[in-house]
This record gives C-alpha cells, structure tokens and sequence, in this order.
C-alpha cells in the first residue's frame, strides 16, 4: 500500500472540529490526547492481508460494497458524528462481506502497533435471510497508536450475529469506534464488546429494529486503570412493535481512571409491546477514579416493558470476607471477586474472542 | 465427649467487643477443649453471632478487650485468612452469594490454602474433584452445584450444605457453626446434623451457635451456654437446652435484672 498523504489536523481530516466538551455527547470525554497528537498515516501495509474468509462468508463486490456502505450509519443517525466523519476521512481499509445460512465462525483481527499512526477500518456485514455467524473481532495497539473503527451490520429476517469485539489498547493508545446495526423482524443480535488499557476509547453501539420482532442483546465490559477513559455510548432505537433488549455494562475503575457509560434507548410510539431492560454496573476500586454512568430512556409507546438500573459500588466487604474466611488471602480473595464480576461479560464472548482475552486475570477465569 | 484431660483448643476470657462504636459483647468466657461441641444459645440481639464472627475476625468487629487462645496462639492477632487455615471454621448463618466464581474453583483455593498451612502438597483440579467428589457424600449435595457460582440461586438448604461440604473439605480443628439450623426443612436439617456428627471428631471441637432445641436433638452437645446482653448468663450439659425448650428465655430476662439491680 502506498503511503498517502493526509492531511495535517484531525480537523481537516474529519471536516470538523473535534468535538468539545461542551457538547453534550462528549461532557465527560476530552479529546485532548488526540488533539496532542498529529495523524500519521498509516504504513504498515494491507492490515488484513493474512484474512481467511470462512465457508458462507464472500467479500461483497466493490460496486456493491459503494453502494451499502454507509446505510446502517445512516439508519441509525450517526453519519455525521465525529469519530465517523474522521473514519472516512482518513482513507479506511474497507471490507464488505456477505454471510450466508451456516457460515462458519469469522475471526478479524487488527493490531494498530505502536508507531504513532492512525489505523482506520470500515466493515460492512450483509447477513443473508436465515444466516448465523459468530463474528470474533479483535482491536489491539502496542504503544501509542489511534485506531478508528467503523462497523456496519444489517441483520435480514431471522439472521442470527454473535459478534465478539476485544479491544485491548495501550495507553499511549486511542479508540474510536462506531458499531451500527440494523436488524430485521426475527433476527437476533448478541453484541459483546470488551475494552481495557487504552488511553482513550470511545465506543458507540448503536441498533436500529426496523419494523420491531427482533432481539437485541448487548453485553459490555470496560476496564480503566492509570489515567485511562473509557467511554461507552449505546443507542437502541425500536421503530416497530414486539422488539426486546436486554443490555449489560460493567465498568471497573481502578487508578485515577475515568469511565463513562450513557445508554440511550428509544421507543417510539410505533413500538408497542416492546420488552427492553437495561443495566449498568459499575466496580470503583480506588478513591481517585471516577464512574459517570447514564440511562437515557424516550419512551412513547405506553404498553411496554422497560426496566433499567445503574449501580456503582467498591468490592463488598462481606464477600471478601466470606472467602478470607475460608483461608483465602485478602488479595487473591478480591482478584477472584473481580473475575467472577467480569465473568458475567466475559463468557457471552465467542470462543475465538475469548482467547484473545489478556492472560492476566481478571480476564481469565483464576 | 467431655475428657477433663484433653487438650484446650479455644479458650475465650472476658472478650468485650463493639460494632460502629456500640458494644456488643460484655465479657464472654468460653474454654473448649478436644472431643467437645459445645452449644451457645440465646435470644436474637443476646450477642451470640456476634461471637462468631469476631472469632472469625470479621473487620467490621473491633474487639475492645480480653483474649482468644487459639491452641497457645493468640487469635485476634491473625487475619481471617490466617485464622482458617490453622483450622477455625465459621459455618456462616447467611452464606454469601459470589456471582461469576465458580463453587468448584472456591473450594479448590480454599482447599489448598489450608492443605499448604498443614504442609500438605496442593491438589490440582483432577486430584481435587477426586477429593471433593468423595466429600459430597458428606452431605448429599448433587455434583451439579459445583459447576455454579458460589451459593448463587441456591436454596437455603442448599447454602447451609455448601457450608458443611467446605467444612468437610477444610477439616477445621474449631468450627463454629452459625444459626446452621435456620431457614432449613426437618430433611435438610438431619442431612446437615448428619454431616457434623460424621466430621466430629476426638480431635476436633465444634461450637453451634443456635437459637432452638431442634438442632440438639440431632446434634447432642456436651456444654450449653445460655447468652444474654453480651455474655454467657449460664452455663450446664444438655439438660440446660431443654430446660430452655420448656421455660422459654423469660428467666433470663429477670436474672438479668436481678444482675442489673444486684
């Protein structure tokens, strides 16, 4: 791949500013770190040059890729949102797919290295009426890296994702990623996202049920230690009836590390009987670090179900205690309180994900 | 089994203790030797699990005064951790709920933690279900309760099992069994009086903190106690647990006033 040449300012590559904190979307995440840095395009050739496509799984056609790239961005309202507008503007590797009835699992993995450059990926799934498939994605950086991430799925009737996203950064690193779906009346979504060591993340699932009747299944898990941020910004939106979801986030902030979840979902007045439950749980493991934690419910539709939660809390003393008492140290007593938190998470992964999960617990089980 | 000559395994004097600055135990005296169970009994708010976990070193307790000997060591001076594997086992009223660990792997390091203090080698995971598969029998527990986490959505007859599986597991040389009676069906109970019979030993004490007879029937202690306002009021065999069963703990009320006048 020839080095091109970009432009100098994150500005001039998005065509915007960098959002501020004075908007409400980015009140408690500050860009700075990006802003200190200068983009460097990338030169460490195809990222995806070692990508083996698995029975059921075919690339889509250029003129077809052109053609849908960009329409789940746009069905879910996030096309000109910054870290989108930067994706495009940076030159991605783009890579359409189309997944068919009985695909076998799909394995996608980038390492953005550590060389300072900014590494951006545009992926569009098209799964077929009836197709499955249990996508395993990994995101990785070794040292200070941006990695701009851009995925688009659009699930047809009775299509069934599993998709795994593991990103573990550095904290000379930067995360900016978009996810957004579209899902079809009696498709299925389970989206697990994992996000640790990044200096900076900010990830934005985002699902749109077209007509309703689908399942939304959302589990989330992020880590920050040392002066890390992670933000976590999820939109469900229903525009038909009998849609469910059932989302789960789990924080753990350790160090001075920030973390921030705001989970918006949107029911309609079109979206009756729809069945949606949220819940936020967040661990704080030390005095300086910081949860900023939000549910953002628009509810219209008056015969629904919508549950939602938010707790932030230290290890319970009386677990810890319950295992000191059985002879176990007090430390190894809390690393295993802080696996079977991230457990929760960490066991809806697809195989493929899970071992790309960090050796070190809490990430395995102890 | 009551030997005047065995060896004192617990030895409790003039233990004053608080909790968020109240206090709650007014000087509590206790020796247990080798071969015995002893029963504490008492009104709800008499102190008694109070006792229980400070002798477990709960962190929310401080203890204000007195001593705990622990085979000539001094207890209070040990963490929890420590305090479990030199053999103290607190059979808890309330087992905790632990989301996400796995029984199997929580019993494995508690296990080895204690098999490590008594210089025993570690068991791996193959050895270790060997041994805790043989231990099940213990209390009929089903193998299935394994594979979950740590009491969570378990009965509470199924918690209490737990509690005598990981005592049959540990082979404490004191356990204190805590209100292990409450919450269970008269089947579940007798399972679990089983198990404690069965782990009694010449070498071992046991000391059940419990608030009826019911459990005595099953379990028959050489010592009762009789707890009230942070200490032990009386003391005498087990005809004092049914001489309880047929008064009730009205007389307590009025010894205690007559100590308070007195």
């Amino acid at each position: 791949m020839v080095a091109t040449t970009l432009a100098h300012t994150w500005q001039d590559l998005a065509g915007a500013a960098l959002p501020s904190r004075r908007m409400e979307d980015w009140r408690f995440t500050d860009l700075a770190a990006l802003a200190a840095m200068e983009p460097r395009p990338w030169t460490g050739g195809d990222p995806l040059a070692s990508l083996q496509l698995p029975a059921g799984v075919t690339r889509l056609p250029e003129a077809e890729l052109a053609a849908v790239a960009g329409q789940c961005l746009a069905r879910n309202g996030c096309s000109d949102h910054w870290p989108v507008r930067l994706n495009a503007g940076a030159r991605p590797v783009r890579l359409g797919l189309r997944v068919q009835a009985g695909a076998e699992p799909l394995q996608l993995a980038l390492d953005a290295g550590g060389a300072g450059e900014l590494l951006a990926l545009h992926l569009v799934l098209l799964l077929e009426p009836g197709a499955s498939l249990a996508l395993s994605q990994q995101l990785s950086a070794s040292g200070a890296a941006v990695c701009s991430l851009v995925c688009e799925a659009r699930l047809a009737a009775d299509a069934q994702l599993h998709w795994g996203l593991v990103a573990q950064g550095h904290s000379g690193a930067t995360m900016l990623g978009h996810v957004a779906v579209t899902q079809e009346p009696g498709s299925s979504l389970e989206l697990v996202t994992v996000s640790s060591g990044w200096g900076l993340s900010r990830l934005e699932p985002r699902v749109q049920q077209g007509q309703g009747a689908a399942r939304t299944r959302l589990r989330g898990l992020q880590w920050v230690d040392d002066n890390q941020l992670a933000d976590t910004h999820s939109l469900v939106r229903f525009d038909g009836p009998d849609g469910q979801l059932d989302q789960l986030h789990k924080t753990v902030a350790a160090g001075a590390g920030r973390s921030v979840f705001n989970g918006a979902v949107q029911v309609p007045r079109a979206a009756q009987r729809t069945d949606a439950a949220q819940l936020s749980r967040s661990l704080l493991l030390s005095d300086r670090a910081r949860v900023d934690t939000k549910p953002e419910l628009e509810i219209v539709a008056d015969d629904v179900k919508c549950a939602h939660g938010a707790t932030v809390s230290r290890l319970q003393q009386d677990e810890l205690f319950y295992l000191q008492s059985r002879g176990i140290a007090a430390d190894q007593a809390a690393r295993l309180l802080l696996a079977g938190y991230c457990q929760d998470v960490l066991r809806e992964l697809p195989a493929a994900a899970a071992g790309w999960l960090p050796t070190a617990p809490p990430f395995r089980e102890p | 089994m009551i030997r005047s000559d065995a060896p004192v395994l617990l030895e409790v004097r003039d233990l004053r203790a608080s909790v968020d600055d109240q206090p709650i135990l007014h000087g509590v005296n206790l020796t247990i030797r080798a071969g015995e169970i002893h029963a504490v009994m008492g009104r709800n708010g008499s102190g008694k699990s109070t006792l229980s976990k400070v002798l477990a070193g709960h962190p929310a307790y401080t203890v204000t005064g007195g001593t705990v000997t622990y085979k000539d060591r001094n207890l209070l001076d040990l963490d929890p951790e420590q305090r479990a594997r030199i053999g103290l086992f607190l059979g808890f009223q309330y087992p905790v709920e632990i989301p996400g660990v796995s029984n199997l792997e929580f019993l494995r390091v508690a296990t080895n933690a204690r098999r490590q203090e008594r210089g025993e080698a570690e068991l791996d995971t193959f050895a270790f279900e060997d041994l805790v598969n043989a231990r099940l029998a213990v209390v009929q527990m089903d193998p299935a309760f394994l594979e979950r986490s740590v009491n969570e959505g378990f009965s509470g007859g199924e918690k209490k099992r737990n509690e005598i599986l990981q005592m049959a597991l540990l082979e404490p040389v004191v356990a204190i069994l805590d209100e292990t009676d409450s919450g269970l069906d008269i089947d579940a109970l007798r399972i679990v009086a089983a198990g404690v019979n069965q782990l009694a030993s010449p070498d071992n004490a046991t000391l059940l903190i419990t608030h009826y007879q019911r459990l005595l029937d099953l379990i028959t202690p050489d010592h009762v106690h009789v707890m009230a306002a942070g200490r032990i009021l009386r003391s005498g065999g087990p005809e004092l647990a049914h001489e309880l069963e047929r008064t009730g703990y009205d007389w307590v009320d009025q010894e205690l006033a007559l100590a308070e006048v007195g």
